[in-house]
C-alpha cells in the first residue's frame, strides 16, 4: 500500500495525478476463509480491518452485494457523539468516539472528523430534566458533557433563535464539545483499503443468497459467485439484517424503516456545530462544502425502499426553521432514504445466534455512523475469540428474552 | 405520499391522515400468566420484517379514528388491499400471483397505490395466510 503524504501528493502533482494506486484490489473469491463477514458498509469493514491488524486474522472477505459503503454509510448524516444515558451504551459509543479521535492517522486516510461540538436542544421543563440526568450520568461514565443555558448557546451557535417569542423557546442543552461530524464515505474507503492492504479480501457485487449450516453450525455461505466456505460468519447488513435473518432461519426483533436526509444548496459558513433537537424533531449541521445537512424522523412504516416519504420532509423542514428561521428560505438540493433496522429498545445487537459460528451486528437503527470504529472493534474482537467482547456482551440477542433491555430512546431521541 | 382507502370511511385519503402501526393480526398470548420469558419475549419484540408483501395495521387517526390492516409490498410500497380488523388478508406472500389473475391494478411508480379491495367474490372468501 502505498502511504499518503503530502510529500506524497506533491510528486503526484508532476505526474499530473495519473499515477496513483488502486485503492483496493477486485479479487475473485477463494474457495475458503476464516471469517466472512456479510456486507460491506463502514461497520463490516471496520469489523474486518481490526480482525487483520489487530486480532491477526487476515484470511478474511468482506461480501458485498452491491459496491462498498454504498448502504447506510453513504446515507447518514455523519453525526458522531457518545452522550448515552445508560452505562453499556456509553461504554460503547465512548470507546467509538475514543477510536475516532486516531482514525485518520491510524487508516492513513483523512476521514475529516471534526470535533465541533453537538446540542441536543431542550424545550421543556421535562426535556431540562432529561437533559440534565442523562448529562450527569455521561459525567459518571467520563464522558464530557454539560448543561448549557440560552446565553452560553447563543454564543456556541449565533444563528440559533433563542428568542421567547419561538413556538418552543429555548430553555437549554446538553453540550458534548468532544462530539462532531466526520466524511462519511472516506470513513468507508480507509477502512476498505486499509484492511485490503492487510490482505482482506473485497468480494462485491457478491450477493449471499443462503447460509451453508449442518448440526446447528455455520459452514459458509452461498453467492451468485459460487459457495464460500467459513466456520464463522458475521452478518453486518444493517436494514437487510432481517432478510439475511430469515436464510438461516433465524428471527431478529427488528424492524426496516426508511431514514430520510436532505442536504441544501452550498451557503457561506454559517453553523458552528450540530444542533438536534428531539422536541421539534430535527438535527442540522454543516459540511465542509456548505451544504447545510438536515434530518429528521423515520417513516412509521416498514419500507425498503431507500426512499422517504414528502410528509417526513416537511415536518423535517419545519423543525429546522422553528430553530433556525433565517433558513426559511434555503433551496434544498437533495434527498434520499436509507433503510435503517430499528431495535425495539434504540440499541444495537451484537450477539452470537443459536446457530454456532454465525454472529450478527445489526439494529443500529438511526445512529450506526457514530459507531462505525467501536462496532467493527468489539465485533472483530468477537469474531476473532468466540466469546463476546466485554462491551459487546450486554446487546446479546438473549436481553429481550431475559428483559435486560438497554433503553436508549431517550438518546437516540430524534432519529440521527 | 399514500393514497389509503378507509374501509370504514370508504373513501381514498392522503397518508397524512393516517399511522401505521405495526403488524398485523398479532395475537395476545391466551394465557399470559402462564407464558414463558421466551414465549412472551417473542409476543412483545419480535416481528415479522418482510422484504416484499407485509399486512400491517394503520389507524385513521384524523378520520373515523377506527384500526383497520393493509397488505403491501415494502419493496414497491405498492398497497394491495385494505381490509378492517378481524378479516383474513386475500393476498398473502404465498399466493402474490393472486393479484395479477384478479386484475388488481398495477402501482405506478411505487407511488400510486390502489386501496380498496377489489369488488370479486372470490377475492373475498378466506385463504389461509
Amino acid at each position: 500500500m502505498q502511504r499518503y503524504s503530502g510529500f506524497g501528493l506533491v510528486k503526484h502533482a508532476f505526474g499530473h495525478h495519473e499515477n496513483w494506486e488502486r485503492q483496493w484490489r477486485n479479487p475473485v473469491p477463494k474457495k475458503r476463509y476464516d471469517v466472512i463477514i456479510v456486507g460491506g458498509g463502514g461497520h463490516g469493514l471496520a469489523t474486518a480491518y481490526y480482525l487483520a491488524k489487530e486480532f491477526g486474522v487476515k484470511n478474511v472477505a468482506v461480501v458485498e452485494k452491491g459496491w462498498l459503503g454504498g448502504g447506510n454509510t453513504a446515507r447518514n448524516t455523519t453525526i458522531v457523539r457518545s452522550n448515552y444515558l445508560w452505562d453499556e451504551a456509553g461504554r460503547l459509543y465512548n470507546h467509538s468516539l475514543d477510536l475516532w479521535k486516531g482514525l485518520s492517522q491510524d487508516l492513513n486516510y483523512n476521514v475529516m472528523f471534526s470535533q465541533r461540538g453537538v446540542l441536543n436542544l431542550g424545550h421543556t421543563l421535562q426535556d431540562m430534566r432529561d437533559i440534565q440526568r442523562r448529562v450527569h450520568a455521561n459525567r459518571l461514565n467520563g464522558i464530557d458533557s454539560e448543561v448549557v443555558t440560552p446565553q452560553q448557546i447563543k454564543e456556541i451557535e449565533p444563528a440559533l433563535d433563542i428568542s421567547s417569542r419561538a413556538r418552543y423557546p429555548i430553555m437549554g442543552a446538553s453540550w458534548q464539545k468532544s462530539a462532531g461530524v466526520a466524511r462519511h464515505d472516506a470513513v468507508a474507503w480507509g477502512f476498505a483499503r486499509g484492511a485490503d492492504a492487510l490482505g482482506v479480501d473485497l468480494l462485491q457485487n457478491t450477493e449471499v443468497t443462503g447460509f451453508k449450516i449442518r448440526d446447528g453450525k455455520v459452514l459458509g455461505v452461498h453467492t451468485n459467485r459460487g459457495d464460500i466456505e467459513a466456520h464463522t460468519v458475521g452478518c453486518v447488513a444493517a436494514g437487510n439484517s432481517g432478510v439475511l435473518a430469515n436464510m438461516a432461519g433465524i428471527k431478529l426483533p427488528l424492524e426496516s424503516h426508511p431514514l430520510q436526509a436532505l442536504v441544501s444548496e452550498p451557503l457561506k459558513p454559517i453553523l458552528n456545530t450540530v444542533t438536534m433537537s428531539n422536541h421539534v424533531h430535527g438535527y442540522i449541521s454543516q459540511s465542509d462544502k456548505g451544504d447545510l445537512v438536515i434530518g429528521a424522523g423515520i417513516d412509521g412504516y416498514l419500507g425498503y425502499g431507500q426512499r422517504g416519504s414528502y410528509p417526513t420532509i416537511e415536518h423535517t423542514l419545519q423543525a429546522i426553521v422553528e430553530m433556525f428561521p433565517m433558513f426559511s428560505r434555503v433551496r434544498m438540493n437533495r434527498q434520499w432514504g436509507g433503510i435503517v433496522d430499528t431495535c425495539p429498545d434504540a440499541c444495537p445487537i451484537l450477539s452470537k445466534t443459536a446457530i454456532k459460528g454465525l454472529y450478527f451486528n445489526c439494529g443500529w437503527g438511526t445512529g450506526g455512523f457514530k459507531a462505525t470504529p467501536g462496532s467493527g472493534h468489539v465485533f472483530a474482537a468477537s469474531l476473532a475469540k468466540g466469546e463476546m467482547h466485554p462491551i459487546a456482551a450486554p446487546f446479546s440477542i438473549d436481553r429481550f428474552h431475559t428483559g435486560a433491555l438497554i433503553d436508549e430512546h431517550g438518546a437516540a431521541g430524534v432519529a440521527h | 405520499m399514500f393514497y389509503i382507502f378507509c374501509p370504514y370511511c370508504k373513501e381514498h385519503r392522503e397518508e397524512e391522515e393516517f399511522h401505521a402501526r405495526g403488524q398485523a393480526h398479532l395475537m395476545r398470548p391466551a394465557d399470559p400468566d402462564n407464558t414463558t420469558d421466551e414465549e412472551w419475549g417473542d409476543y412483545l419484540f419480535f416481528r415479522n420484517n418482510p422484504r416484499g408483501i407485509h399486512h400491517e395495521m394503520w389507524v385513521h387517526s384524523v378520520g373515523c379514528r377506527k384500526f383497520f390492516n393493509i397488505t403491501r409490498n415494502t419493496v414497491t410500497y405498492e398497497i394491495l388491499e385494505t381490509y378492517p380488523m378481524g378479516e383474513q388478508p386475500t393476498i398473502t406472500a404465498d399466493i402474490p400471483s393472486v393479484r395479477h389473475e384478479q386484475g388488481v391494478q398495477a402501482a405506478d411508480g411505487g407511488w400510486q397505490t390502489v386501496g380498496a379491495r377489489p369488488e370479486s367474490k372470490a377475492l373475498n372468501e378466506e385463504t389461509s395466510s
